[in-house]
């Protein structure tokens, strides 16, 4: 067997050097109301999917921003062979089509103002098939493990999360994040109560400051602006109560593990902001939802999730397979057909978490070489917008 | 005072500063003698639970009084709100954050 330095699958290169580890041919909209119209191309042409969603219309600011940065940040995904955008107005169209333009992998746009849905769907059905035949011609080629950018984020957490499944994932960053991997974790309220931990494990003051800078942001701005109660209701949430976690710290201690226990992260992102200081663990301030929290992830460019869970949270998304892992031994029964990585031998202490960190990089090589997630044999591909207010 | 058991938990304590531990078999009923593992260097101990309590729940493993800490990763997870006693349940009933 390779030592894990020299460890490689078989994934898409693409034209801007990253590898992807699926190939669609993505059909996404720009707004709301063109998400009929992306979701006609896609009935129409196989081999394509299309990724509705809710928002796009009279955003401003920083929330236009985000939007912008999530759409073409999704577009520009590695494990997406090709993308044909459709808004309801030319302009903002082309500017998520230049903007994914820049990995230099095939994309055109299509506007509907002027043009109808049957026109407007006619032309891009064509494109898109167009792409279909340029994708479905894409050979896997040999590509190290740590090309691989892998995120990760936790849901449905019960006690099981911070003594199995996330050290599970913590394991597996401290042996990749050393040989290159680009990893990532977020969940910024759900850090509260370890996060003077997450802050020591700042690679320099400078970062370690700018993380608790987020922190306390998102605390002011978010849940101190707009709570009505201590938040008890939410956080831990219902399920999280039912699984035996009672605060949020305790529950932000277990969610901190899947850190590891040494490396240490370079950078704070900003929601859907690609990292750009090389090779490394990053944070990135999200929302703790999984589905708005995965979209981000993705939209920055990671093509593989590591989601542990506790009380099995079902989660996927559209262009990025979502990996479970669960230490708790119910749920691995229960729930089975929604768990890739059973790590509950940790529990009986049957399996240590070196062997589960073993396991799981095993499990995100297959993956990457094209074994189905979980998730994505269920056809879990929830894609959810964030919007940090509302539209003008 | 490491082991090499192979015997099959019924709590688990993260770190020895903890005075919860966490129960990972199902169906645990009031009185049992329970096997402890400390998962920080997979030391062993013994002790009892005075009520049934469901996997992933915690157990106290000191007797604490209102406004004491709850211990578990060798961090404060909040404030004791209810008397509680060596082997009781500690959840929601008798354990509060101390955040927002």
């Amino acid at each position: 067997m390779k030592s894990l330095s020299n460890r490689t699958i078989w994934g898409y290169r693409r034209e801007n050097g990253r590898v992807g580890v699926r190939n669609y041919v993505a059909i996404l909209p720009l707004d709301d109301i063109s998400n009929a119209a992306c979701e006609a191309v896609a009935a129409h042409i196989q081999g394509t999917i299309a990724l509705p969603h809710a928002y796009g219309r009279l955003q401003f600011g920083a929330d236009l921003e985000l939007h912008f940065r999530t759409m073409i940040g999704t577009g520009a995904n590695p494990n997406v062979a090709a993308c044909v955008v459709i808004g309801i107005e030319p302009l903002w169209t082309q500017k998520v089509v230049e903007g994914i333009a820049k990995t230099g992998k095939p994309v055109a746009g299509f506007s509907i103002e002027g043009n109808g849905d049957i026109a407007t769907v006619a032309a891009a059905s064509r494109k898109a098939k167009e792409f279909v035949h340029l994708a479905s011609e894409q050979v896997r080629v040999e590509c190290p493990l740590t090309d691989v950018w892998v995120a990760a984020k936790c849901g449905e957490s019960d006690t099981t999360t911070g003594l199995a499944s996330c050290p599970t994932v913590g394991n597996m960053y401290d042996k990749l994040v050393p040989l290159g991997l680009y990893g990532c974790f977020g969940e910024t309220s759900e850090l509260t109560g370890a996060e003077h931990l997450a802050a020591a494990r700042a690679v320099s003051p400078e970062i370690s400051a700018k993380f608790m800078k987020t922190w306390s942001a998102y605390q002011k701005d978010v849940i101190e602006a707009h709570k009505t109660s201590d938040l008890s209701d939410s956080q831990p949430t219902k399920g999280n109560i039912a699984g035996g976690l009672t605060t949020i710290e305790e529950k932000a201690l277990g969610n901190l593990e899947k850190i590891g226990k040494q490396i240490k992260y370079i950078d704070v992102l900003e929601p859907a902001e690609a990292p750009a200081r090389g090779a490394g663990l990053y944070f990135m301030d999200t929302s703790s939802a999984a589905a708005e929290c995965c979209t981000l992830q993705a939209a920055a460019g990671y093509v593989i999730h590591c989601f542990p869970t506790g009380q099995g949270n079902v989660i996927g998304n559209p262009i990025m397979p979502v990996i479970k892992i669960s230490g708790n031994p119910r749920t691995v029964r229960v729930m089975s057909e929604h768990i890739d990585v059973d790590v509950s031998g940790i529990v009986r202490r049957e399996m240590t978490i070196d062997q589960a960190g073993d396991l799981m990089i095993d499990t995100i090589a297959r993956t990457a070489n094209g074994r189905f997630t979980a998730a994505e044999a269920l056809g879990h591909r929830e894609f959810v917008m964030t919007k940090l207010y509302r539209s003008a | 005072m490491a082991t090499t058991s192979h015997r099959t938990p019924h709590l688990l304590v993260h770190d020895h500063r903890d005075n919860v531990g966490v129960v990972v078999v199902e169906d645990l009923k009031a009185g049992t003698d329970l096997f402890v593992v400390v998962t920080e260097d997979n030391s062993e101990m013994r002790a009892v639970n005075n009520q049934d309590v469901p996997i992933g729940h915690k157990v106290a493993l000191k007797d604490l009084t209102v406004g004491d800490t709850v211990i578990k990763y060798g961090q404060d997870i909040g404030r004791v709100v209810a008397p509680i006693r060596k082997g009781d349940h500690v959840h929601t009933h008798n354990l509060k954050t101390k955040r927002w």
